[in-house]
């Protein structure tokens, strides 16, 4: 299955090797891992996606604690939480072609952000499903994608800030129940980041 | 060698000293007594400024040695050990001593020179990345490239070492760094206070399920592991297998923490335990893991380990828990703590039917044991082991390194004290025996220290010996000498149909070459010889090489197969001279 994980580190050369180094030491291929500051000085913030087995979730949060600069850790995976990802498209449109991309955008809640004579760039922010579905739909109506760039997954606990994760963990009960509620996406959720 | 007073010792102010000075003032404050070393030119400066401090350096004659040596030396005495190396090649020959003390979590300090900073990264002479190439064999590693950061990198180095569960920590610092001055003062350079793992967890909760645990089990085993000795829980393990009445089977490193002369104490488990421990462990109702990690020469296969056991597993490392096998309770915390919390729990009982039963496995086992058989003018290591057992009255320091005869030991040498066996026992690493000793010795010269090694492992460090001649080191060395690398042998004669491939070998006159060291000794081929050279080593009050000339092709028996269950064991074969034996 796939784990999130939050781990606020060190801002130190070579803390992202030790963090790296510790998955591929496990042969636990990261999906993904985002990294920059957080909000307090000095404290980056990684947000890791790894493909593992379902209990490997464990051993692999005691083993980023047991890296001297790593601060804290969050197992994302059971708790209520907002997860985005932003991706940058540029995809082949002439003039002709453009339309029908303007309507793909509109619907998905994407933008346009770069228009050339041969291309134009999406900026499209949300949930992974949501950025492959785009990919998708734009591969079968049969427009070229030439470039994808990919931010990967950031997550953050909703209401419970997540340096304050072992507080929280001890009101884990009431966690896992609205956990499952919010399971669900929600697109409402996605207009604020839009306000820009 | 007169050491420091608190008062007087550079702590109390602040002064300016070049960083070479700042590397000794600061392993001073932290108590180092004894460092191994070499010197080499990232690392010069650090040596020039070595006279003006009151640490005693050990030459050693590859670096490899000085990590083996800090290991045995932290080992031997709870202490923190310190190995100093140059860059380059210094620093990559202590690789396979930190990964050493990385697997057996032994508090190790590598100091290794660097070339200076402002050439990092352009392949400068004898220019290595250690701190990359160590990454995952260190607890934690620091590249200090400002003089103002060495006495902070050090002191937190010695407090990661050390805490938790502890591991081997290298600073590597840059030459114009060692150069440089910078204003000093200990205290002011004292870590944080240590952060105890997050998810260590141990509540009332817990607690109470692990005492139900316990007063229900019928046939409970305790299964004692380094982190006993590590801890300090020696009395805590006693007290709650006494009280109890539960029998304890040890790993191999945790052999020690608990006396092998207790009645109470099954000796060693695993892949060479013998059959009625293996044997408790599968029938087990209630395992109760303390300080250990399900290690696989320990388990043997998973599938069929302790099928009928609820586990309890008390561990200060939360990335054990459910790593190889599944537990019921965890304790996550240190293990003499724990325990003290969950001792009151636990009433007595007074007799156990279940320690009787494994009690009467053990007749069984006597009859195939080879020291009950009779003289029949070979020299078998076990006898080698159990006599050198006898005339040390179990009391030594032994030293093993690894394979056959680290297995013999283990079986025939009775451990009563903890820290009297040291041996790598994760990683196994082979030559470690000999550094690791002249480390022991060094911490314990009280003691009395005997290297125990194959012939094979023996050669992989042997000029070591010439350490132990300048240091004039009184240890004394028993090699099992068989012409094999002997376990290598046993595992083809088992499982690749005799094809010794490449495990004969030829070995020097182990005897002259101590010669050539100026260390005397003997060769013994014949068992009725071992007393009175074991005696000559003991009286000679300098070091003493005895060269065993023991069977070729004797096997270490019970084997577990890798991957089999703990029950199916390789048991000695049927020998004539068995019938004859007497049953002990």
């Amino acid at each position: 299955m796939l784990h999130t994980f939050v781990a606020l580190v060190e801002d130190k050369p070579g803390v992202l090797t030790r963090v790296a180094s510790l998955f591929r030491r496990l042969n636990v291929n990261i999906v993904s891992l985002t990294v920059g500051r957080s909000e307090r000085p000095g404290v980056s913030r990684m947000t890791i996606v790894a493909l593992s087995s379902t209990s490997a979730g464990h051993r692999i949060m005691a083993s980023l604690y047991k890296l001297e600069n790593v601060l804290e850790v969050d197992d994302m995976d059971q708790v209520a939480n907002v997860t985005r990802e932003l991706a940058l498209i540029k995809v082949g449109a002439t003039p002709q072609t453009r339309s029908h991309i303007f309507e793909l955008v509109e619907v998905f809640r994407a933008r346009i952000v770069d228009l050339a004579p041969e291309s134009l760039m999406i900026e499209i922010t949300g949930v992974e499903s949501k950025i492959e579905g785009l990919i998708q739909v734009l591969i079968e109506s049969g427009d070229p994608i030439l470039e994808v760039s990919r931010t990967g997954r950031m997550v953050m606990r909703r209401g419970h800030h997540t340096s304050r994760v072992l507080e929280a963990m001890r009101v884990a009960a009431v966690h896992e129940s609205e956990a499952k509620d919010t399971a669900v996406f929600d697109l409402i959720e996605e207009e604020s980041n839009f306000q820009k | 060698m007169g050491h420091s007073s608190q008062n007087d010792s550079p702590s109390s102010n602040t002064t300016r000293l070049t960083g070479a000075e700042i590397v000794w003032a600061t392993l001073e404050g932290e108590g180092v007594r004894d460092v191994f070393g070499y010197p080499g030119g990232a690392i010069l400066p650090v040596y020039d400024a070595l006279r003006k401090f009151p640490i005693r350096h050990i030459l050693v004659r590859h670096e490899q040695g000085a990590t083996h040596m800090a290991d045995g030396y932290a080992r031997a005495s709870g202490r923190v050990g310190v190995a100093i190396a140059t860059s380059g090649p210094g620093a990559t020959n202590m690789v396979t001593g930190l990964a050493t003390a990385m697997m057996d979590s032994v508090p190790i300090v590598c100091i290794t020179g660097q070339v200076s900073s402002k050439v990092l990264g352009s392949d400068a002479f004898q220019e290595v990345d250690i701190t990359g190439i160590s990454l995952p064999i260190t607890k934690h590693n620091y590249l200090v490239t400002r003089t103002e950061d060495i006495a902070p990198a050090i002191r937190e180095a010695f407090l990661i070492a050390k805490s938790g569960r502890p591991g081997p920590v290298l600073v590597d610092i840059t030459k114009d760094a060692q150069q440089a001055s910078a204003e000093f003062n200990f205290d002011a350079a004292a870590p944080k206070a240590y952060r105890p793992h997050p998810m260590q967890s141990h509540n009332a909760d817990s607690i109470t399920d692990a005492a139900s645990l316990i007063r229900e089990a019928r046939r409970p085993v305790i299964l004692a592991g380094h982190g006993v000795i590590q801890s300090g829980a020696i009395e805590q393990v006693r007290a709650l297998s006494e009280r109890m009445q539960i029998p304890v089977a040890c790993t191999l490193l945790g052999l020690g923490g608990f006396p092998a002369s207790h009645e109470l104490c099954l000796g060693m488990m695993g892949m060479h335990g013998e059959a009625w421990v293996n044997q408790a462990i599968q029938q087990a109702d209630l395992l109760i893991a303390c300080g250990m990690r399900f290690d696989d020469r320990v388990t043997g296969s998973l599938a069929t380990y302790a099928p009928n056991a609820k586990k309890i597993h008390i561990e200060v490392d939360p990335a054990e828990i459910n790593k190889n096998v599944k537990v019921d309770v965890a304790l996550v915390g240190d293990l003499k703590q724990v325990l003290e919390i969950l001792l009151p729990h636990i009433s007595s009982r007074a007799n156990s039917p279940w320690v009787k039963e494994i009690n009467s496995m053990k007749g069984e086992c006597a009859v195939r044991d080879i020291r009950n058989l009779p003289d029949n003018g070979h020299l078998y290591a076990a006898h080698v082991i159990n006599d050198l057992w006898n005339a040390t009255d179990g009391k030594a320091i032994v030293v093993t390194d690894v394979g056959q005869h680290q297995m013999w030991e283990a079986q025939y040498y009775k451990h009563d004290q903890p820290r009297t066996l040291i041996t790598s026992g994760g990683l196994g690493t082979m030559g470690f025996a000999l550094p690791a000793a002249i480390g022991a010795k060094i911490a314990c010269p009280e003691k009395e220290v005997w290297v125990i090694a194959g012939d094979g492992g023996f050669q992989m460090t042997s000029p070591e010996l010439s350490t132990i001649a300048q240091e004039h080191l009184d240890l004394n060395i028993a090699i099992i000498n068989n012409g094999f690398l002997g376990m290598v042998r046993q595992w083809q004669e088992f499982i690749y149909e005799k094809n010794y491939a490449s495990s004969p070998i030829l070995s020097p006159d182990f005897v002259k070459l101590a010669d050539a060291h100026g260390i005397a000794g003997a060769t013994v081929s014949k068992r009725s010889e071992v007393d009175s050279a074991v005696k000559t080593a003991r009286a000679s009050r300098a070091p003493f090489l005895i060269n065993f000339l023991v069977e070729k092709e004797d096997s270490v028996y019970p084997m577990v197969a890798a991957g089999s269950a703990l029950h199916e064991m390789i048991r000695r074969p049927d020998n004539p001279m068995i019938e004859t034996a007497e049953d002990a």
